[in-house]
């Protein structure tokens, strides 16, 4: 039902109707999971294991990519039950689901992924206790259509996985001077060639590696992302007053 | 009115209860749907994890198949049993491996996998899991470091038996800047494994029917 409901919103635009078109609808969705409202850099949710798995690229990127599988699972599902479900019990609904996903996902990475398993250990199963992705269920995924909740899963997900990814690059390359160390864990052993050595016979940063160095990186990215907005709003400041200036000399 | 609200919770239960049955239902599928392939997966790791201390080309039997499981030691720093698995080349004993843990660490136990050959010499020592410090305890681990393969060949003539220590200690192994503790602890494991193969030199060897009877 939701996709023909967009696709024909999508057919309308030329006809004048009000209806937002394709392109209106979702791409403030891919924004707000990416930059405006990412888990990380504006909910800040879900730092427990970003901040334990963030130790190397690969680590991080399974992390993120069995984090964003079980919101995208997590979304659908809500979203299709979202008519069903009583509010008065929808909370443990979502509970359920989240939990099955997630350990369906664990069971798949045990049995595929057998070594990544062994390296993330514990923050597979820690998954289900990642705020993120229960507040996306009650935030987005109980209003939405299934299409919305599902792009809106890989939104959230992906903005999660790449401030992961961006945060285990940081903390590798300064701890470790390596990029992508260990990558057959996740890729097979004929990927070996993928790890890349950013500072050959690098000593190592030992800081960056332990838990304080996760603190320090993610305060860092945090200070770029704000620095980011700032700038871009003050951009904006300009143009509105360049416009009223305009206005007021033409009048 | 009081119907209503009676009507009301026992929807919402049976609602409640069907979501429960469907997400262990999806679990349960998954579970069957994945068991074989985490069991092959988990034999291939373990099988890995061997072939590393004992040249698969050295042998000809299965490892995984031959094994012998031994009751309680302590000395193996384990509070239940430990299986060894033997390595046979036709009827000639190769060498066995065994999974030792060190409760000296410096931080948390470190679990070995010790490989000695049937001359009494080590063959190989992987460290298989450990919580030691990233950058100076964990200089055991073989992806970090060399360190570990000095074990190779030792045995407990070779150095002399007071010999097996750290050199802080007196001994002939390297301890690592910084740190003393972990790669004593691994050194110490090692001996014990070492000591436990002279001492059940004749019964390590046995298959489980020949051992039982004992």
């Amino acid at each position: 039902m939701p996709i023909t409901e967009t696709e024909s919103a999508a057919e309308d635009i030329s006809t004048e109707e009000t209806k937002p078109s394709f392109i209106e609808e979702y791409a403030p969705i891919a924004k707000d999971g990416l930059w405006n409202n990412n888990a990380v850099f504006a909910q800040m949710l879900g730092l427990c294991p970003l901040l334990a798995v963030s130790n190397t690229v690969i680590n991080a990127l399974g992390l993120g990519i069995a984090t964003m599988m079980v919101l995208i699972i997590s979304n659908m599902s809500v979203s299709l039950i979202r008519n069903i479900v009583r509010s008065e019990i929808r909370l443990p609904v979502f509970v359920v689901i989240i939990a099955s996903a997630v350990t369906a996902i664990e069971l798949v990475i045990h049995a595929w992924f057998h070594e990544l398993y062994l390296v993330l250990g514990i923050f597979i199963p820690l998954i289900v206790t990642n705020c993120a992705i229960i507040a996306r269920a009650e935030a987005f995924a109980s209003k939405n259509t299934l299409g919305k909740s599902f792009f809106d899963g890989l939104m959230m997900g992906l903005g999660f996985t790449l401030v992961l990814v961006a945060l285990g690059t940081l903390r590798e390359v300064i701890g470790m001077g390596t990029v992508f160390a260990n990558a057959h864990i996740m890729f097979g052993d004929g990927m070996q060639w993928m790890t890349i050595e950013v500072f050959p016979n690098y000593e190592g940063f030992l800081l960056a590696i332990l838990p304080p160095g996760a603190f320090i990186g993610l305060a860092f990215l945090l200070a770029a992302r704000n620095y980011i907005n700032q700038k871009q709003q003050e951009k904006n400041k300009n143009q509105k007053q360049q416009a009223l200036n305009l206005e007021a000399s033409a009048v | 009115m009081k119907a209503g609200i009676l009507r009301n919770m026992i929807m919402s239960a049976l609602l409640l209860a069907l979501f429960a049955g469907l997400g262990t239902a999806l679990v349960m599928s998954t579970f069957e749907a994945t068991k074989e392939k985490i069991e092959a997966s988990e034999k291939a790791n373990l099988l890995k994890n061997l072939n590393n201390i004992i040249p698969a080309d050295s042998y000809n039997n299965n490892l995984l198949d031959n094994k012998l499981i031994v009751p309680v030691s302590t000395q193996l720093g384990k509070k239940g049993p430990t299986t060894i698995y033997q390595a046979w080349n036709d009827k000639t004993p190769v060498a066995v491996a065994f999974s030792v843990i060190s409760h000296d660490g410096y931080s948390g136990d470190i679990k070995l996998l010790v490989a000695i050959k049937a001359s009494g010499d080590i063959s190989g020592v992987r460290v298989i899991s450990h919580k030691e410090t990233p950058g100076l305890g964990d200089k055991i681990d073989k992806t970090k470091d060399d360190w570990i393969l000095t074990f190779n060949d030792k045995n407990l003539l070779i150095p002399s038996r007071q010999k097996w220590k750290v050199k802080k200690d007196g001994g002939v192994f390297d301890q690592f800047t910084g740190a003393t503790i972990t790669p004593r602890a691994v050194v110490s494991a090692v001996y014990k494994a070492l000591d436990y193969y002279n001492y059940n030199e004749k019964k390590i060897f046995l298959n489980q029917a020949e051992y039982d009877k004992l």
